[in-house]
């Protein structure tokens, strides 16, 4: 965490200010969504709209506590979050592969980068229309399209990784004679790892959205995207609210996790990268 | 697989330019044939192609030879020939027109809300305490899942496009301007203290100067997230645009009228953002005068 920059405050201005009411930072952000949770409240208790689409809070919380009890919010989130971990798999071990032979060999990149950034460029979801044609409207397609949506990120941040490896650190390598196996093992992929990460850490918020937008629109069998279309259909506020809560949910626990796996695996390299400011 | 690993050798041929490579072959041996010099010359620029055609060879002998329905992969003629008729029946340029203007309408919305957002949480750290919280949260949720919520909300007219796109752009803006902001270094603006800057020159030259390259890469971001989010909301709910045209081919198994579209998507694309590339050597041109 750095410093942030005082252009608000002079420190000249700082003494002869008032010292007016404010909230301890902890506590600043939790008035914007509370106040938000009360103005819902009070358009539903003071009857601001007749809409059948202005549901209670107290529907919601109910709608949450029924679907969990029932079991029917895991078995949706349990399929969503197979096929998402699945396609994110396939994907992205695609994707270290292709982009480490890309970013190691001039003539792989010659010969396919191009198309590679070609293909790059067509919107992701337009892929979809073609892969049910290819693969059916189960979940075949559904884990193709994960794979695809995983596979573009992690290849362009692993090529890029790889190849902003710093020229004196091969000249290090080869001083010591490095083999070539060596040389890939303790120089390229080491110094290109955190770029790796970042790669792998979109992929998999790629692959999260990209999950959705498979069940939207490959609509078969369960998931939690279905859930979400399903009360959109049957016109249910409180269970598309719920459905939108737990995807925020899971898109931010996955985030934590990949953040947490970068921090570990990246402790070795030392904050001092960090700080050089 | 000589060339594996030669990194630093390769990086430097690369950076410099191409006509470059030819005299330094003439100074470390004698002079190369004149063929072979002309095919190294060229070689950058042919070998990208032969995947490609490659690929299209064998696409075309595929759809020539039957082994793939056409309904499952229509032959490239098809494609080309549709694509064609398209352009010219003038349906290519109305839809393209349509989600032209959605785009460009929700992403000068979003980005501008996010512009806002971002400088007020880049410039003070109590707004940024106030309101980063629920940004983070409303951001988690993709696009995608506002998506069901706003169609009962707003129905699927023009409204809920517009929406979704401005949200798709808005959030890397925001993000960006705003780290951008933060990170600008503490020393240059000691040193506009020193120089007595008001607060308004010290935000128009030194805070957002410095901060101008993490903007304009939000920007990038936001105009292809846009672009993306509008194919998603036209596949989903809409009667007009690039989106529908895919998901309409698709409906009557007219794959070649997919592949069109789905072509055109890409270019506009790559279109995008390659001039938003340009526009940033422009933009940022002075940087490199700079120091």
């Amino acid at each position: 965490m750095s410093e942030p920059v005082s252009i608000a405050a002079s420190p000249a201005a700082a003494p002869g200010r008032k010292p007016s009411f404010s909230l301890p930072a902890a506590l600043r952000g939790w008035v914007l969504p509370l106040l938000l949770l009360l103005l819902w409240w009070l358009a539903v208790s003071l009857g601001w709209s007749k809409s059948p689409l202005l549901v209670p809070v107290s529907q919601v919380w109910h709608t949450a506590v029924e679907q969990t009890v029932s079991g029917e919010l895991w078995r949706a989130l349990r399929s969503s979050l197979w096929r998402d971990l699945l396609g994110f798999a396939i994907g992205a071990s695609a994707g270290l592969i292709f982009g480490t032979v890309l970013g190691l060999s001039r003539l792989f990149e010659s010969l396919l980068g191009p198309s590679f950034h070609t293909l790059k460029q067509i919107s992701l979801f337009a892929w979809i229309p073609l892969l049910s044609v290819w693969f059916g409207l189960g979940d075949a397609a559904k884990v193709a399209f994960l794979s695809l949506a995983a596979f573009f990120p992690v290849v362009l941040n692993t090529f890029e990784g790889i190849r902003s490896v710093a020229p004196e650190l091969i000249e290090v390598g080869r001083v010591f004679e490095f083999s070539r196996w060596q040389m890939l093992r303790r120089v390229v992929l080491p110094s290109a790892l955190p770029s790796v990460f970042a790669g792998i850490h979109l992929g998999l918020i790629y692959a999260w959205l990209a999950t959705l937008g498979a069940e939207y629109l490959l609509v078969s069998g369960q998931g939690i995207g279905n859930t979400l279309i399903d009360g959109r259909e049957h016109f249910k506020m409180d269970l598309v609210l719920f459905g939108v809560i737990v995807v925020g949910l899971v898109g931010f626990a996955l985030n934590w996790l990949a953040s947490q796996l970068e921090h570990r695996l990246l402790a070795w390299r030392g904050r001092s990268v960090a700080q050089y400011e | 697989m000589s060339q594996t690993l030669r990194l630093p050798d390769g990086a430097l041929a690369q950076a410099a330019p191409a006509p470059g490579s030819p005299a330094s072959g003439a100074l470390t041996g004698g002079p190369l044939p004149l063929l072979r010099r002309a095919g190294r010359a060229l070689r950058p620029w042919l070998l990208p192609w032969a995947v490609p055609l490659l690929l299209l060879l064998l696409w075309w002998v595929a759809a020539r030879q039957g082994w793939i329905a056409p309904q499952v992969l229509p032959s490239p003629e098809d494609v080309g020939t549709t694509l064609v008729e398209l352009v010219r029946s003038g349906e290519m340029a109305d839809n393209l027109w349509i989600s032209a203007q959605r785009v460009l309408f929700g992403f000068g919305v979003g980005a501008s809300a996010g512009l806002l957002l971002g400088v007020g949480m880049g410039l003070s750290p109590r707004f940024k305490d106030y309101v980063y919280p629920l940004f983070k949260a409303f951001s988690q949720v993709p696009v995608l899942g506002w998506l069901p919520l706003l169609m009962l909300l707003v129905g699927i007219d023009g409204a809920l496009k517009i929406i979704l796109i401005s949200k798709a752009a808005l959030v890397p803006v925001a993000l960006n301007t705003a780290k951008g902001i933060e990170n600008v270094p503490n020393r240059y603006v000691e040193v506009a203290r020193v120089f007595g800057f008001t607060r308004w020159q010290l935000l128009s030259r030194v805070v957002f100067p410095a901060a101008a390259a993490p903007i304009w890469n939000g920007i990038r971001y936001g105009l292809t997230h846009a672009w993306l989010a509008l194919v998603v909301v036209e596949l989903l709910a809409s009667s007009e645009g690039l989106g529908f045209m895919i998901v309409y081919g698709r409906q009557l198994f007219q794959l070649d009228v997919v592949m069109a579209a789905v072509i055109v998507v890409g270019a506009v694309g790559f279109a995008l953002d390659k001039l938003l590339a340009l526009v940033e050597v422009r933009l940022l041109r002075w940087r490199r005068v700079g120091f």
